[in-house]
Formats: structure tokens, sequence, C-alpha cells
């Protein structure tokens, strides 16, 4: 099976190695990974802070690089998502460009999600000796509607313990430009949930949207816990051979 | 009176300042909103049912001048009185001109946010008369001279002990913060009020049109004293409540009181054909129909014609993480939260109000819970949309966008930028962390940490490795 490979602008630049271990399980499970370097942002940021012209650009982009692509595989929710419900609306005035947002849309996956419902694969025969907990971002859980395909695959990680995350439904104050426009509130709802975190008593908090890891992470690291961050991916890649 | 006198940045800072807000709020919230998820579970298929409300509202909104003229008619019918207010200054005007009439003193009120919402109070009030309101978070407030900050529980801010000390000073003695001692004396005192009232002023939750009627759904049965007591009884509704028939009041009953507080069902549900009719024992001599349009109308054909959907049950509320930690003042409008950020733009235009749809993480709760089925997340996204089309947007993230859609339909100019982000925002960086950013990036790096980019993207590392 050919995926191609979306990396997304926050994976690219600050978490390669996220990348990595995305191709690097897909190969495992014997996926051709290709990376069309046409790529760019899928243009959220300038979607939801109002400036529709300049997503389209980046939407544009996005489309065309794909054009050729059987299916698309990414690592995050929240860029799936934006895919799924935002380019076909945001083209829905242009019947040639809706077209091929909808033809995108239909052949764009995250993750997870293309792991338990396209490769039907629930075990990728990972091994990590630690306690994690994992955090629902909203545009997995609401957006597309993927919330158990990420437990059951991290349910198969040999020596990992996975702790039950309170509240797991509410926001951690990422939201994109809000965590920057509005910090001050943000900073509250990070902070709510890096304490429902802390009392999981985890060491790693998994996730499959960089946003909300980076939001999560970076407070972390401003207040002194220590409790690592770790993309499904990164996760699944760790021991693993088949 | 609206909050807004101070800037919304203001609000923010004295909301999140207020430890007792940082403590009755979310108590409040998790309350309501684990009763809302068990009623949704209980009644197994909340999708289908959420699905089925929102068609009724939706048909009834794209119909509303046909399903208005039945409910005028039918009101007349039985004797009522119908009035038409276009502003907000119109339906005061009305109210003052038949309390005038009537030579009213006092004025007992039920429940109603779009009395708030023309900020009816204080106008009677300035024509020297009595108002009280007789619903218990509303007699709250109106003692501590705040407005409501939950569209369903007015006083979600105030904690037991904070309402002691504003019943004790009317007892004009010391009462414990008992919620059993302080509901007698709120009901013994009401008592009084609702005797003398001239007066009797509610909201209106549904009309229902092929009868005529108003319905009105409380749980402390204030409503019903109120509109049976006084010899006058003034209903004020928006122009969008209205249901066709009460076959669909039904399921808009259900989903009314099942997403607000968890309830099958509310203690009281009250049907008012007009005033009394020859044979009834009881009920007011008189009743006024006020049906209130300020701004509305305008919203009719929009990309905004679902926030008419609305049908004020707060439950987008009670899940939002930003009015968990803000609450409703901090908003500055008579309506707050996600339904807040929408509507208040729309009922009284950008100039006060663009910060609002900003207020918010768009983490879509707000759009999961709506019982109804407005989609509040993707209209605070329309709303910024709008700002931005319209000036409102700062500059210098109007130029950043510009820069941002360039790079990004540009893929070489895009890996370039990627490749330089490691060095540039390198310089800022310590151990592989900026911890104090420019611009943009302050708003983030005030509150945490931002990693650097990598030195080697991944783009770099796949041409590398894949000799491509
Ligand atoms: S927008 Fe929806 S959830 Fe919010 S108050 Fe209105 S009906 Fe209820």
């Amino acid at each position: 099976m050919k995926v191609d490979l979306f990396i997304t602008c926050l994976a690219d630049a600050f978490y390669p190695q996220v990348g990595m271990s995305v191709v690097n399980v897909l190969e495992r499970l014997g996926v051709d990974v290709g990376f069309p370097k046409e790529q760019t942002c899928c243009g959220q940021p300038a979607y939801n802070s109002g400036y529709q012209k300049d997503a389209m650009k980046a939407a544009k982009q996005v489309i065309l690089a794909f054009e050729n692509s059987e299916t698309v595989v990414t690592p995050s929710g929240s860029c799936a998502a934006m895919i799924h419900h935002y380019y076909p609306k945001l083209f829905k005035g242009d019947p040639i460009w809706r077209d091929k947002a909808q033809s995108l849309a239909d052949k764009t996956y995250e993750f997870s999600d293309f792991l338990v419902n396209v490769l039907k694969v629930e075990n990728v025969n990972a091994k990590l000796e630690s306690i994690a907990t994992y955090h629902h971002s909203c545009h997995m859980i609401r957006g597309l509607e993927i919330r158990e395909e990420p437990s059951t695959l991290l349910s198969h990680v040999e020596g990992l313990t996975m702790k039950e995350l309170p509240y797991c439904n509410d926001c951690c104050g990422f939201g994109g430009t809000f965590a920057a426009k509005m910090s001050d509130i943000s900073e509250r709802m990070v902070d709510e949930k890096i304490n429902n975190i802390i009392s999981t008593e985890a060491k790693i908090l998994i996730g499959s949207d960089l946003g909300c890891l980076m939001n999560i992470g970076g407070r972390m690291r401003r207040t002194g816990q220590d409790i690592e961050i770790m993309h499904v991916a990164e996760v699944l890649e760790k021991g693993g051979k088949i | 009176m609206t909050l807004n006198s101070i800037d919304f940045d203001q609000r923010v800072d004295k909301a999140l300042a207020d430890p007792i807000l940082k403590q009755a709020v979310p108590f409040a919230q998790d309350k309501l909103r684990n009763g809302r998820n068990t009623a949704a579970d209980q009644l197994g298929n909340i999708e289908e049912w959420r699905e089925l409300a929102a068609e009724i509202r939706k048909h009834t909104i794209d119909n509303l001048d046909s399903y208005l003229e039945e409910l005028v008619t039918n009101v007349r019918k039985s004797g009522g009185f119908v009035h038409f207010a276009e502003k907000d200054s119109d339906a005061v005007d009305i109210i003052k001109k038949i309390a005038k009439d009537k030579e009213a003193k006092t004025i007992i009120k039920s429940k109603s946010m779009v009395t708030e919402e023309i900020h009816l109070n204080k106008h009677l009030e300035a024509e020297g008369l009595k108002v009280v309101e007789s619903d218990l978070g509303e007699y709250i407030i109106q003692l501590a001279n705040e407005t409501p900050s939950h569209l369903i529980a007015p006083a979600i801010h105030k904690t037991r002990q904070q309402v002691s000390a504003l019943f004790s000073e009317v007892a004009g003695r010391k009462l414990s913060d008992e919620t059993t001692e302080l509901c007698a004396f709120a009901r013994e005192t009401l008592r009084e009020e609702f005797l003398q009232a001239d007066i009797g002023i509610s909201g209106c939750n549904f009309a229902v049109a092929e009868s005529g009627s108003v319905v009105l759904v409380s749980n402390e049965g204030n409503a019903r004293l109120t509109t049976t007591l006084p010899k006058v009884h003034i209903a004020v509704m928006g122009l969008e409540r209205i249901v066709p028939t009460w076959n669909e009041l039904d399921i808009m009953i259900s989903m009314l009181t099942r997403s607000a507080t968890g309830q099958k069902i509310s203690v009281y549900v009250t049907g008012i054909n007009s005033a009394r009719q020859s044979g009834d024992l009881d009920g007011p001599e008189e009743f006024h129909l006020v049906i209130l349009d300020n701004g509305r109308s305008n919203i009719l054909g929009t990309a905004y014609q679902e926030a008419l959907n609305c049908i004020r049950c707060g439950a987008c509320l009670n899940v939002c993480p930003v009015y968990r930690h803000v609450g409703g003042h901090a908003y500055g409008g008579v309506y707050s939260g996600p339904i807040g950020a929408v509507l208040m733009p729309l009922l009284e235009g950008y100039d006060d109000w663009k910060e609002l749809p900003h207020a918010s993480s768009l983490c879509g709760a707000c759009t999961e819970v709506c019982p109804v089925k407005i989609p509040l997340h993707d209209l605070l996204i329309e709303h910024r949309k709008d700002e931005v089309d319209q000036g409102y947007a700062p500059l210098p993230e109007k130029m950043a966008f510009k820069g941002f859609g360039y790079i990004n339909s540009h893929p070489a100019l895009y890996d370039k930028t990627v490749k330089l982000s490691s060095t540039g925002l390198g310089v800022l960086a310590k151990d592989g962390y900026i911890t104090k950013g420019p611009g943009m990036l302050g708003g983030w790096t005030d509150i945490r940490d931002l990693p650097q980019p990598k030195k080697q993207s991944f783009r770099e590392w796949w041409a590398k490795e894949r000799k491509e």
C-alpha cells in the first residue's frame, strides 16, 4: 500500500522525530511511504483567525501537493480535521476547487485512524516500560470523532500502564492563536489540565496533536513539572519489531 | 447595565483575580454539565433528539413570519394585547405606558433574559416604580446590584456565604448560610411583594403559535405567582421564541430542561392563554404580549441565522472552558459564554464586542452539547472572518497572515522558512527552549516555554535519508 505523509508544519519544524516515527511505524507495517515535497502548512492558523483568503492560499498548495496521492496520512487530528471539515467549506463557491478539496478530504487519515481502521492493526508490537496518560485533543474527539483508536493502539504497548485522565474531554487551552492572544485565560486552562495529568501520576503524556503537546509541555517545563510528552507514533515506534 | 464600560481585558483580569469566582463557577458548572450528560445518556439516542430539535427550530425560523402572525392572531382572539417592539427602547416604552395607564406602583418579575437585554428594571425604577425580582437567583443579583452571569443560573458566581450576607442586610439581622434558612427568608419576603404587586412581568420560554399560549419553565413556582396574582400580566418575548404547535413544544421542553439542568422536566411548566377567562377562578384581568425584535430579524438569512435557534438552555456555558475560568461577567453582555460571544456582536455590533469571538479556543465543546445543533464555534470563526473583512483586525496581524499566505503558497520559500526557523529563533533559545519571544510569540512565552525548531527539520531529514 502506498501512503503519502502530510507532516504538518509543527512536526516538520519542531518535532521532526514524530514524522520519523510515523514513517518507521508505517514501513514496519509494510506500507510504502512517500513525502511530497511541495506540501506546506494546512492553513488552519489563518482560517481560525478569520483570514480566509490567506488560508485558501495555503489550502490550495496542500491540495495540489497531494493531488496524485492515493492515501494521505498525518500525525495531527487538528490538521486532518481542517482538511476534512474546512477545506470543502473554504471552496464552497468554487466547484472545481471544492471537488479537489473534497477528494483530498476523502483520502486523508489521521495516523491512529489509519492504523486501526484502514490497516486494521491494533497491536504493533511496541514496548515501553512506563506509566502514561492520554490527552484527547478537541479536534480528535469532536472534530474527527476519533476517540478509541489511539487508546486501543496504546493498550497493546507492552509494559505501558495507561492511566485515565480526569476531565479528559476538556480543552488544554491551546486553540492556536488563542494561546498567545488570550494567554491569561489559556494559562488557567492549561494549569487545570496539568493538575489533572499530575493526579494520574503518569510519567508521560501522550497525545495525537502536537499543538496541544507543545502547549501542555511548554507550560509543564515553565512550571517545573517533570513529565515527558510524546506523540502516539513515537510510543508505537518504541521497541517494536515485526 | 452592560459591563463593557470597562474594556474586555480589564474584565478578564478582574475575573481571573476573583478567588470566589474560581471556586463557585467550576463547582456549579460541573454539577450542571454532569446533570446534562446523565440525562443525555438516559435518553439513549440524544443525537436523534438533537437532530429533531434542530429541524424543528430551523423550520420555525425559516417560517417565522407566518408563525408570528398565527401567534398574534390567537393571542388577540383570546383577548390579549400584542405589541411589537422594534428596538429595546420601544419595548421599554410600551411597558412604561402600560404601567402608567394602570397607575402601577409595584412590579413583580419572574426570570427573563429578554428583560435583562432591554435593561427593563433600570428604566422602570427611573420612573419611580418598585421592581422586585422573584426568581431566587435574580433576587440575589438584584440585591447585589449586579447582572446575571449565567443564562439559567444568574447568581452562579455567588457563594452561599455571599447570599447570606446580602439577605442579612435586607432582614436587618444575621442569617445563617444554610440553604433552607436562606430560601425560607426569600420566600417570606417575596410573598408580601407578590400580594402587593400591580403588574407581573414574565419572560417567555416558548410561545405556541397554534393556541397563542405563552409557556414558562421554572423550578420555583414564582413564575406562576407572577403571572396570576397581579391584575396585569406582561410577557416579554424575543420574536424567535416560537413553536408551531404543542407537539413541537413537547420536544423542545424535553431538550431544554435536560440540557439545562439534566431534569426530565422542570418542576413547573406553565401554559398561559391570555388573561382570566369567564369561569376561571384566578388569573390577571389583562394580558399583554410584547414581542421584541432588537436586531433579531437582521440575523435572518445571514450566515448566523442558526443563532436564532437558541433556546437559552445554558448548556454551552456549562461546558465552556473559557466560561469556566472567567465566569459570565467577563463577557460584559447580557448573554455570556459561547452563545453570548456569538449573539452580542450580532445584536450590538463589533465596536463594543469585537473581542468576544476571540475568547474561545474553538474546542467545540459548546457545539457538541447544543440541543438545537447551533455550530457555535464555527459561528465564532465566521465573526473573526467578518471582523477581518470589516477592518477590525490589528494591522500587524493582517501583515503577518498576508506573509503566511504567501509563504505557504510558495513551497520553495516555505522550505527555506522551515530551514531558517531553527537558526532564526535559535538566537533567542537556551537549552533548546525560548522563554521570552518577540511579538505574537510573546503571548505564548508569557506563560510557557517554546521549543526551538530542530536543527534538522523533517523535510531535511527526508531529503538526506531518502536521497530525493
Ligand atoms: S446556544 Fe445551544 S447550548 Fe447554548 S444556550 Fe442556546 S440552545 Fe443552549
